[in-house]
């Protein structure tokens, strides 16, 4: 038979780079979860994972922590791309870019820094540790929840603004009513882009609060360095449940939304 | 319906985007009740006159009084007056229900509530959900869309969802609606229902309706008044009988409705001069004066060779089924006729009576060629000269490619050979010299008026094609001269659609 070449040997490369490098690992991860040490299947370390309290309370203060982050970015990100899509403000992407620009420089340097400064006011790790690990949490996410919320406010329908203001909306009502329900996609894209990176990110807890703020991330990292690698691997599945289930939830949100401006 | 109480009163109001005078000096009573229509080619200031009473934009100078009271600068929550957006603008995140709902659940009636010491007093609430959902329910069924009210707006065809933004106004009770080319987007057929409900629910409401429209049909079948626009300036008010029969200027009668205008000469007491032929008419202009006339294609008498007035050659001959059209060559004019009567193609004669003659006192704010047609080198024929035309000002941003078709910035090729175009040149534009190599057309001065501060001069070639300019010099009569008017100078408006010459 001779070789015809098709356009769907194009995908060759890429499943070739799924299979070894996403659906391999994942397959492992869920092998280590459901072993023991000694590679025969048990389910010790979900019984441990469980059974330990202070696992649970890592996943506890990692949720607290996400959606914590997630809610201050939204709260500052929202009003921010609000104003930086209108008309007055949106005349050239340099204000824009003012806001992304963080999230070229190095991730580490940046938390180093950040560090640096809250140390300068006398914020460290030492004293409140919780604190520093949100502000830096903040200050790293709030790139990925102005970057979506923008587009989204760039496609708003002015016209059901003006329809609105015309049934008898005033300013505020029109923002409530017609300008939130909008940017509902944005919305969603900003909190899927937070609220699970949030979760599993170590280096910013690790450097801002000296070690005294355990997230999933953390805990994963402790587990691998001393060898448990059924402990980390059924924290990794549990954390890879989490991120399944939003994912899941936003889509069927999003569905709703027409998907307009989504992310995923 | 219509009653004398004006509703609302816009007087000379200005808009201005820069130097750019959008709408100008627009003044206008519309009475309580009416069902006025804004009419006008795109881009003559429609549109931004609507926005002004909606509120959505504010004149630059001039009030607008609604039942005397100036809501000139009054946002448009705070005024009574509802819209109907050209796209709907129906709020994509609610359903059928909720989007008619939404002015009514913003709205706080007043409500007799006793207080702590048992006294009754007016109190501002929010409408009970029982009362709106009354009260949308009748709106829905008044727009025929009961049943309707679970779905997503995403789900309505484009007739559902114009029936829902009307709903989501007329429920709100408001003193004027204002529709802003509402049926645009529908298709003819549709559309024709449309209208005629639209002018059924009028009546039924006894809301003023202020509506905004490009299509001369549609202004003509609902309006109790038209107002005619051009580039932001009234250029008629009345009736649509007013307008149709009796339409003040040359602009006005060309875009209401087909019709046959020519340059023509009183030639006697209620005699006038057009097609080298004379003809009776009811108006009654000074001896000699230069006037418009407008012939409806329906008016023109056809009959045998030799049995009308003036002889001519059918060139065209349409079945429309009602009618037939006929395009009618008589000399270098064209005529266009309408009649239920067979003719074949070739020589007719035709005859005009006098009630289907209407002359318009001439415009000399510029020379206006009807008539005219675009010649495969881009050029166009006028007397016995042919002008070099810029085409590209037709589509914004267009150019001219080498094979002298016009492409559009989209890419779109159009060729415009046979186009039908008027042209129009300002009174300043025009040079004359007593060479008469000078330009590209020789003519004779037939009347030079001192008009304060210069001189208006009427050049008048051999075929009878006038040239009105503006000169501060003096020129005597009866002087031989060459015209030259400028390729930049002379802008140009397509008769029909530009997307019937695309190729």
């Amino acid at each position: 038979m001779k070789f015809r070449f098709q356009r769907k040997y194009f995908s060759i490369p890429y499943i070739i780079f799924l299979s070894l490098f996403v659906v391999i690992p994942i397959g492992l991860i869920i092998y280590y979860a459901f072993s023991d040490s000694t590679g025969m299947l048990s389910i010790e370390a979900a019984r441990k994972f469980f059974s330990d309290t202070t696992k649970l309370d890592v996943i506890l203060v990692s949720l607290f922590v996400a959606i914590q982050t997630t809610l201050i970015c939204l709260l500052i990100g929202y009003p921010l791309a609000y104003f930086l899509a209108s008309k007055k403000y949106n005349k050239n992407a340099v204000l824009i870019m003012l806001f992304i620009m963080p999230m070229w420089i190095n991730f580490v340097l940046r938390t180093t820094a950040t560090r640096d400064i809250l140390f300068a006011i006398n914020l460290t790790g030492g004293n409140s540790p919780y604190l520093a690990t949100l502000i830096g949490m903040v200050y790293n996410y709030l790139p990925f929840v102005i970057l979506p919320l923008y587009t989204t406010m760039l496609k708003l329908d002015h016209s059901q603004m003006e329809a609105a203001a015309d049934l008898g909306a005033n300013p505020a009502q029109v923002f409530i009513k017609s300008v939130i329900p909008q940017s509902v996609p944005g919305i969603i894209s900003a909190i899927t882009m937070t609220l699970v990176p949030v979760m599993s990110s170590y280096v910013i807890s690790d450097a801002l609060s000296e070690g005294n703020v355990t997230l999933i991330g953390n805990s994963i990292y402790i587990n691998f360095a001393n060898y448990q690698w059924n402990n980390g691997s059924f924290t990794a599945f549990v954390l890879l449940i989490v991120v399944l289930v939003s994912m899941f939830m936003t889509r069927n949100v999003n569905k709703q939304e027409n998907a307009r401006g989504g992310l995923w | 319906m219509a009653s004398e109480e004006v509703i609302i009163s816009l007087s000379n109001v200005v808009k201005a985007f820069g130097d750019n005078r959008v709408v100008d000096n627009f003044s206008l009573d519309i009475k309580k009740g009416q069902f006025v229509t804004i009419l006008g080619p795109s881009g003559c200031g429609k549109t931004t006159t609507l926005r002004m009473i909606g509120g959505f934009e504010l004149p630059t100078s001039g009030t607008i009084l609604l039942n005397n009271q100036d809501i000139t600068k009054l946002p448009p929550y705070k005024r009574p007056i509802n819209t109907v957006f050209q796209r709907y603008a129906l709020f994509a995140h609610l359903n059928v229900y909720d989007n008619v709902a939404f002015g009514l659940r913003l709205k706080k009636v007043p409500v007799k509530v006793k207080n702590r010491r048992g006294e009754e007093v007016i109190k501002m609430k929010h409408m009970k959900a029982s009362e709106i959902d009354e009260l949308v329910m009748k709106a829905l069924e008044i727009v025929d869309l009961e049943e309707l009210e679970e779905r997503d707006i995403s789900t309505l065809s484009g007739g559902q969802q114009q029936r829902v933004a009307i709903a989501r106004c007329i429920v709100n009770k408001p003193e004027i609606l204002l529709l802003d080319e509402p049926l645009g987007a529908l298709d003819l057929k549709m559309r024709k229902e449309m209208q005629i409900e639209l002018k059924d629910m009028h009546k039924k409401l006894g809301i003023t309706f202020i509506y905004v429209t490009h299509d001369q049909e549609e202004a003509l079948t609902m309006s109790d008044l038209i107002v005619v626009m051009k580039d932001g300036v009234i250029q008629q008010v009345g009736t649509p009988t007013e307008i149709y029969n009796e339409p003040k200027n040359a602009f006005v009668a060309d875009f209401i409705g087909e019709s046959n205008i020519y340059n023509a000469v009183m030639s006697g007491k209620k005699k006038v001069r057009f097609l080298a032929a004379e003809f009776k008419c009811l108006d009654d202009y000074p001896l000699n004066e230069r006037v418009d006339v407008v012939v409806r294609p329906e008016d023109v008498i056809l009959a045998k060779p030799g049995k009308g007035a003036i002889d001519g050659v059918i060139v065209d001959k349409i079945f429309k089924g009602v009618h037939y059209e006929y395009v009618i060559m008589i000399g270098k004019n064209e005529l266009v006729a309408k009649s239920t009567k067979d003719f074949e193609e070739g020589p007719v004669s035709i005859d005009i009576e006098p009630d289907g003659i209407h002359i318009m006192e001439k415009e000399v704010l510029s020379n206006l060629y009807p008539n005219c047609e675009v010649n495969k080198d881009n050029t166009v024929d006028l007397s016995d000269a042919s002008l070099e035309v810029d085409l590209t000002q037709l589509i914004k941003g267009s150019k001219i490619d080498d094979d002298d078709y016009l492409v559009a910035p989209n890419g779109k090729k159009y060729d415009l050979t046979g186009a039908k175009v008027t042209l129009e040149v300002a009174l300043n534009k025009i040079e004359i010299s007593d060479d008469t190599e000078f330009g590209q057309l020789t003519g004779t001065i037939v009347s030079s008026v001192y008009k304060g501060d210069h001189y208006q001069v009427t050049v008048r070639t051999e075929d009878d094609e006038d040239f009105i300019l503006d000169t501060p010099d003096t020129w005597n009569e009866n002087e031989t001269v060459g015209v030259q008017i400028n390729k930049q100078d002379i802008s140009l408006r397509l008769k029909g659609n530009i997307e019937d010459y695309e190729i």
